[in-house]
C-alpha cells in the first residue's frame, strides 16, 4: 500500500482515545455489575426479603441500559480499529484477531443471557432465573481477558517471524497467551470491581446521607463495598506485578513512568509530585525503592530513558503524571475498603460516619479517573510504538481526510450521550425500591 | 481453509442482514408510525418485539467484523480506507440507535420519549442505508487495493444508493413479518392488522428493487450480473425470488409464522446470491479471498474458535428465541406516545 501522510495523527489518537474513554468505564459494569446483581438476588432467594429483590431487579434493570450502551460504544471500536488504523490492522490482524474471534463469542454469550435474565424476571423460575445470570459473569470475564490479549500483546508482541520486513510463521495461540495477558487481566478485572463497586455505593451513600434507612439502602450499600473491599488491597499486589514485568518486558515504559532520565543502579523513587520539562517538583524522594519494587533487589540497575533515542520515548510528563494519579487514587481506594472492613469486622457495623460515606460518594468517579489515568500509563507508554518496537503508531495511521471531523462528530455525539444516561439513570436512582416490584423490567407498570 | 473462512463470513453477514436488518426496520416502522396518538401502539410493538433481541442480533457485526479483519485483513484494510465516510455514519448510527433505544424505556416526560424516539427511528433507517451502501460500493468493484479511492464517489454510485434502499426495504419488510406474528402472539388483532398491511407494502417495494437493481446491475456492473444469472448465483435470486413470492401469500393469509422463515430466507438469499456472484474476488477486479486470506495457521485457529463457539453460542440462541417465540420475555405491551402518561 502507498503510505499517505496523515497531518491529524494526533486527532486520530485522540479520537480512539475517547472512545476508549467511554467504553472502558462500561466495560467495568460488565465485568463487575452482573455479580453483584447475582448477589442481591441470591440474598433474595435465602431470606425471602423483597428489598433485595428489588435491589437485584432495579440493577439488572441499570445493568442492561449500561450493557446497550456498551455494546453500540464497543461496535464503533471495531470500526475504528480499521478506519483509523488500517495499515495495523492490514499487517497484524492475522496475529491477534484470533483473540477478537473469542472475544466475540463471550460477547454473543454476554448479550443473550443478559436479556434471558433482565427479561425473565417473574418470568422464569427463582432457580432457573438465577442460574441464567452465571454466564453473564464468566462471559464478562473471559471477554474482558481476550481484548486485554490483544493489548497485552501491542505491548509485548509474539507469536510471530518477521522475514525480509513481511510478517510470517503466525502462531495465534502464542499471540493470544503473551507474556502480559495475565497480570493485565487480573489489574482490569479488579478496577472493574472498584469502579462499578464504589460508583453503585456511591448511589446509596448518597441515600444514606440523605436520611433514608431500610434494608434496600443498606444492602444497596454493603453489597458492592464488600466486593470493593476484597478487590481493592488485591489490586495494590496486582499492580506491583504488573510493574515489575513491565521493568522486564518494557524498561522504557518503567523510566517513563517514573521520568528516569538515566539508567541507575539502586535507582530511588518519587512519591507524588508533577513531572514538567524533565523535572519533578514537589514529590517525596525515596532512596533505592524503584531498585526494590522493580526488582526486589536494592542494587538492581534500572535503565533509563536515555538508552533509546529521543523518538523511541513515550511523552513523558503525561505518563508519569497518570500513572501518579493512578497510583494516589488507588491507595484512597484501599484506604475506604481497609476502613469499610475494619469497622464490619471489630463492629459487625458500616461506618457510621458521614465522613466514610462522603468518601464513598467521592471514590466513584476517582475511581473512574483512575481507571483511565492507568489506561493512559499503559497506553501512551506503550508510544511511539502501536506494535511494541516493531511498527510505529505513525505508520499505522490512514491516509484518509476528516478526522477531525469524525472526531468532532464523535464528541458530540458522547457528551449528548453522557448527558441523557446521567439525567435517566439519575431518575431511576430516586425512584424507591417499592416502585421496583410493582414494575416489569421496561420500566413500566404491568397493566391489569 | 480460505473458502470455508469466506462462507463463515458470509454466513454472519447473511445472519446479521436478517436479524440486524429487522431490528432496523423496526425503527422504521417506529419513525412511520405517524402522530404520537396514532403511532403509540405500533411503537409499543416495536419495543416490546425488539427489547429482548436486538442486543443478540447485533453482535452477529461484531462478528463479521472480527472474521474479516482476522481472516482477511488486506480486504478489511482496503474497505476501511475508501468507503470510511459510509462506514463511520453508519457507526454514529449505531451509538445513536442503540442508546436511544434503551433510554427510552426510562423517559419520564413526552418530550424525553419523542426525542429519544425520534433519535431512534431516524438513525434505524440512517443506518442500514449506509451498511447497505457500503455493501453495494464492493460489490461494484469500487474498493481498490493500494491507493484508497475516493471518499465520496466510491459509494455514491447507482449500485450503491440502490443497495442502501434496499437495506431498508428488506429490513422493514422482515420487521413488519415479525412483529405481525409477534402481535398474533400478544393478542391484538389491530396491530396484527396494522402489521400485514406494512409488510405487504414492504414486501412489494423490496421486490421491485430487488428487480429494478438487478437492471442497474446489468447496466453498470455486468460482471456482477453475469455472477447473479448463471449457476448458484442464478440459483440463489430463484431462491429469493420464490420465497418472496411465498412469503407475500403467507401474509396475505395471515400465515405468519410460516412466512418468518420464508421472509428469512428471501432477504438471506440475495445476500448469499451477491457473494456467489463475486466469488472467488472479495474485491472484485482486485482481490480474491484466496488472495486476501491469512495465513493457514490463523485461518485454522479461527475456524476451531468460531466452530467452539458457535458450539456455545447455537443453543445458548436456539434457548433465547424459543423463550422467546414462547411469550416467556415479552414485556408488557404498552403503547408508545400520547397514553403513556396514563400507562406510568
Amino acid at each position: 500500500m502507498g503510505i499517505a501522510m496523515q497531518e491529524y495523527l494526533l486527532e486520530a489518537r485522540q479520537m480512539q482515545a475517547l472512545s476508549l474513554g467511554v467504553h472502558i468505564p462500561l466495560v467495568c459494569f460488565g465485568i463487575a455489575f452482573p455479580a453483584m446483581v447475582l448477589f442481591a438476588e441470591g440474598l433474595w432467594l435465602r431470606t425471602g426479603d423483597p428489598a433485595y429483590k428489588a435491589l437485584a431487579k432495579r440493577w439488572s434493570r441499570v445493568m442492561l441500559i449500561l450493557f446497550a450502551i456498551g455494546v453500540v460504544t464497543g461496535t464503533i471500536l471495531s470500526f475504528e480499529l480499521g478506519l483509523l488504523w488500517p495499515r495495523f490492522m492490514e499487517e497484524w490482524g492475522e496475529v491477534f484477531g484470533f483473540a477478537f474471534a473469542l472475544e466475540g463469542v463471550s460477547f454473543f454469550v454476554e448479550a443473550i443471557f443478559i436479556t434471558i435474565y433482565v427479561y425473565g424476571w417473574d418470568r422464569l423460575s427463582p432457580r432457573a432465573h438465577l442460574m441464567s445470570g452465571i454466564p453473564i459473569v464468566i462471559s464478562g470475564f473471559t471477554g474482558a481477558a481476550f481484548v486485554i490479549s490483544v493489548n497485552g500483546w501491542m505491548n509485548n508482541p509474539s507469536g510471530f517471524d518477521v522475514v525480509g520486513g513481511e510478517v510470517t510463521n503466525v502462531k495465534p495461540l502464542a499471540a493470544l497467551f503473551n507474556s502480559n495477558v495475565w497480570h493485565e487481566l487480573i489489574h482490569m478485572y479488579l478496577a472493574g470491581f472498584l469502579v462499578a463497586g464504589f460508583l453503585v455505593a456511591g448511589v446509596y451513600a448518597v441515600s444514606a446521607l440523605r436520611g433514608r434507612r431500610g434494608t434496600y439502602y443498606r444492602a444497596g450499600l454493603v453489597i458492592p463495598l464488600a466486593f470493593v473491599a476484597l478487590a481493592a488491597p488485591a489490586q495494590m499486589v496486582v499492580g506491583d506485578w504488573a510493574a515489575r514485568t513491565i521493568a522486564k518486558e518494557q524498561p522504557i515504559k518503567l523510566a517513563a513512568l517514573e521520568g528516569l532520565d538515566e539508567t541507575t543502579n539502586g535507582a530511588g523513587l518519587t512519591v507524588g509530585g508533577v513531572y514538567v520539562d524533565g523535572r519533578v517538583y514537589g514529590g517525596i524522594e525515596v532512596p533505592r525503592m524503584l531498585s526494590i519494587l522493580a526488582f526486589h533487589d536494592p542494587d538492581a540497575e534500572v535503565q533509563g530513558l536515555d538508552t533509546v533515542p529521543k523518538e523511541d520515548r513515550p511523552p513523558v510528563a503525561i505518563v508519569r503524571n497518570s500513572f501518579q494519579v493512578m497510583v494516589g487514587i488507588g491507595t484512597f481506594l484501599a484506604a475506604v475498603g481497609a476502613w469499610f472492613l475494619w469497622a464490619r469486622i471489630r463492629r459487625g457495623e458500616i461506618p457510621g460516619s458521614k465522613w466514610f460515606l462522603r468518601a464513598v460518594v467521592a471514590a466513584g468517579p476517582l475511581a473512574v479517573v483512575a481507571l483511565i489515568a492507568g489506561w493512559i500509563t499503559t497506553e501512551v507508554g506503550r508510544q511511539p510504538w502501536i506494535v511494541y518496537e516493531f511498527m510505529r503508531t505513525e505508520d499505522a495511521v490512514t491516509g484518509a481526510d476528516g478526522i477531525p471531523v469524525g472526531y468532532a462528530t464523535l464528541a458530540v455525539v458522547y457528551v449528548g450521550l453522557a448527558a441523557a444516561a446521567f439525567v435517566l439513570l439519575r431518575r431511576i436512582a430516586r425512584e424507591g425500591p417499592e416502585e421496583e416490584l410493582r414494575k416489569g423490567v421496561d420500566g413500566l407498570e404491568a397493566l391489569p | 481453509m480460505a473458502e470455508l473462512a469466506a462462507i463463515v463470513l458470509v454466513i454472519g453477514l447473511t445472519a446479521y442482514a436478517v436479524l440486524g436488518g429487522a431490528d432496523f426496520g423496526a425503527g422504521f416502522w417506529d419513525l412511520t408510525a405517524g402522530g404520537a396518538e396514532r403511532g403509540s401502539r405500533v411503537r409499543g410493538m416495536v419495543k416490546r418485539s425488539m427489547g429482548p433481541v436486538w442486543e443478540a442480533n447485533h453482535v452477529w457485526l461484531i462478528f463479521v467484523l472480527v472474521v474479516m479483519w482476522t481472516c482477511f485483513p488486506p480486504a478489511f484494510a482496503a474497505i476501511m480506507e475508501t468507503l470510511y465516510v459510509p462506514i463511520f455514519l453508519a457507526g454514529v448510527g449505531i451509538i445513536l440507535r442503540g442508546a436511544a433505544f434503551a433510554l427510552r424505556g426510562e423517559a419520564g416526560t413526552i418530550g424525553e420519549a419523542r426525542a429519544l424516539g425520534g433519535i431512534f427511528a431516524l438513525s434505524s433507517v440512517v443506518t442500514p442505508f449506509f451498511l447497505g451502501a457500503t455493501i453495494g460500493a464492493v460489490a461494484s468493484g469500487q474498493v481498490p487495493v493500494g491507493e484508497a479511492g475516493p471518499p465520496f464517489e466510491s459509494w455514491t454510485g447507482a449500485v450503491s444508493i440502490l443497495a442502501g434502499v434496499t437495506a431498508i426495504a428488506t429490513g422493514a419488510f422482515l420487521a413488519a413479518v415479525f412483529m405481525a406474528a409477534d402481535s398474533v402472539r400478544a393478542g391484538l388483532p389491530d396491530l396484527v392488522n396494522a402489521f400485514r398491511t406494512r409488510a405487504l407494502g414492504a414486501g412489494l417495494a423490496a421486490g421491485a428493487l430487488a428487480i429494478g437493481g438487478l437492471l442497474v446491475v446489468r447496466a453498470d456492473v455486468p460482471d456482477l450480473f453475469d455472477g447473479l444469472t448463471e449457476g448458484a448465483g442464478l440459483a440463489a435470486v430463484a431462491v429469493s425470488g420464490l420465497a418472496g413470492v411465498a412469503s407475500m401469500g403467507l401474509v396475505a393469509t395471515s400465515r405468519f409464522g410460516p412466512a418468518r422463515l420464508t421472509a428469512a430466507i428471501a432477504v438471506g438469499a440475495i445476500l448469499v446470491g451477491m457473494a456467489v456472484a463475486q466469488s472467488p474476488d472479495f474485491l472484485p477486479g482486485e482481490l480474491t479471498f484466496a488472495d486476501a486470506a491469512a495465513g493457514h495457521s490463523t485461518l485454522v485457529a479461527s475456524m476451531i474458535g468460531v466452530a467452539v463457539g458457535l458450539a456455545i453460542i447455537l443453543p445458548s440462541l436456539a434457548l433465547l428465541f424459543r423463550l422467546t417465540l414462547a411469550g416467556r420475555l415479552d414485556p408488557d405491551f404498552h403503547p408508545i406516545g400520547a397514553a403513556e402518561e396514563d400507562a406510568r
